[in-house]
């Protein structure tokens, strides 16, 4: 039976904690907010910019003569898996769900005989998986996204990517990432970066012209394609990375609520300990005075 | 045909602008672009310089732009940048010590033919910053 104080102590620090947990949930909800109105602005640049390598895509009927950035290397040997999860943990499933499905997809494509690397944005990811995958992880990330995701920021992660693909060290680049849904439900979505996806012809079918409408280039194609293709990378980079942010501070949020919460529960049945061992305490006291008087 | 086109401008954050012009001259990257409407459809690149909307026979807004690319239809012209300034917020101490990092940058870059491709793309930017700022 723990004493009083003992009982006294317990509850103020479970006290002490729920006050933590709740400051995180809110410093969460203010910065998911922030987040999601940062995913919101940079969806426009990204929705054109997806839509002019369709149409160019489009325009280059011929693959051989396409940048292997978008018809890629020909090769399906090594791959490139880029985790994206964030720099602390408290914050449920995401970085777990994260770490999981990249393990599930290494583990996969090393049964399929093909090599494996993997880039670690956010500290969790090198953490997590050091332990299996040590000697796979050829870089880590850290630091992003410590006021906000910044364009530059994403625009470096990408140079990376490109830099190793430039120097021949992997086939195809696939980032996972947490896919925003909503302040409780985030999606571990994979991305293909390299070759790059086109978008669905389907897609196009909206605009008037269609998608073999005719456009003038200016340069060539291949000029703007050797251009664009980068700087798409960077922007496909940059909404991963801010569909992670959000996703990470929803879920974070999400998470600090229950447990406060459940600090909340912990705290009403430690009192209701307290007050019944307090009560037991003084029933025993008065029991020993009375049999005491009565003694005499 | 419509007398004015539609104008956006956006950049990896935010939309810049969006709005009817009657003439958008661009800084395209083979030379500058007067867009009119009904402009046959194009996609080029642009170079780092200053965009300048007309109304009314006049310039209405300029906004400096670090190089990007645009896509031109008849109805629309959309302007992709990686920044974009209006010249009138443009600092020009700030652009000339841009401008001299980074040709210390270029400096610095030696053999790295990555590193000085970097650093001459940013002297572009600089310059042309400097300029519109002036």
């Amino acid at each position: 039976m723990p004493s009083l104080k003992d009982l006294k102590i317990r509850i103020n620090s479970v006290k002490s904690t729920q006050k933590i947990t709740s400051a995180m949930k809110m410093v969460a909800a203010a910065k998911l907010r922030r987040a999601q109105e940062g995913a919101e602005a940079a969806r426009p640049y990204a929705l054109r910019m997806e839509g002019m390598v369709g149409a160019i895509g489009a325009s280059i009927g011929d693959p051989e003569g396409a940048p292997r950035m978008l018809a890629g290397t020909g090769q399906d040997k090594v791959h490139l898996l880029v985790a994206c999860t964030a720099d602390r943990g408290l914050c449920g499933g995401f970085n777990g769900s994260i770490v999981r499905d990249v393990r599930n997809l290494a583990r996969q494509l090393k049964g399929g005989g093909k090599t494996v690397k993997i880039l670690c944005v956010g500290r969790k990811a090198r953490d997590l998986l050091k332990r299996d995958f040590q000697s796979d992880i050829v870089d880590t990330v850290e630091g992003i996204g410590k006021k906000g995701i910044e364009y530059d920021e994403a625009a470096g992660v990408a140079a990376t990517i490109t830099d190793m693909f430039d120097a021949g060290e992997f086939d195809v680049c696939t980032i996972v990432f947490n896919r925003f849904k909503s302040a409780m439900t985030q999606v571990v979505t994979r991305q293909q970066l390299i070759p790059f996806q086109l978008p669905e012809a389907d897609d196009e079918a909206e605009k008037p012209e269609g998608p073999s409408a005719i456009y003038i280039y200016e340069p060539e194609e291949e000029e703007i394609l050797a251009d664009l293709l980068p700087r798409n990378m960077a922007v496909q980079v940059f909404q991963a990375l801010l569909e992670s942010a959000a996703s990470e501070h929803g879920a974070r949020m999400t998470a600090m609520d229950s447990a406060t919460r459940n600090a909340g529960d912990m705290i009403d049945n430690l009192t209701l300990t307290y007050n019944r061992t307090r009560q037991a305490f003084i029933t025993k006291e008065l029991i020993e005075i009375i049999s005491g008087a009565e003694a005499l | 045909m419509a007398d004015t086109i539609q104008f956006e401008l956006v950049s990896p954050q935010e939309q810049v602008a969006s709005e009817a012009v009657e003439m958008v001259v661009i800084p395209g990257g083979e030379g500058d672009l007067g867009v009119l409407p009904g402009h046959s459809l194009l996609i080029g690149t642009v170079r780092p310089g200053v965009i300048a909307m007309h109304a009314g026979g006049k310039v209405t807004s300029e906004i400096f732009v670090a190089g990007g690319f645009v896509e031109i239809n008849p109805e629309a012209c959309t302007v992709l940048a990686e920044e974009a300034i209006p010249v009138g917020a443009l600092d020009k101490s700030a652009a000339a010590s841009r401008l001299d990092a980074a040709q210390r940058a270029l400096g610095e870059a030696g053999e790295d033919a990555r590193a000085q491709a970097s650093a001459e793309a940013e002297i572009k930017i600089a310059e042309a910053m400097v300029a519109a700022a002036a």
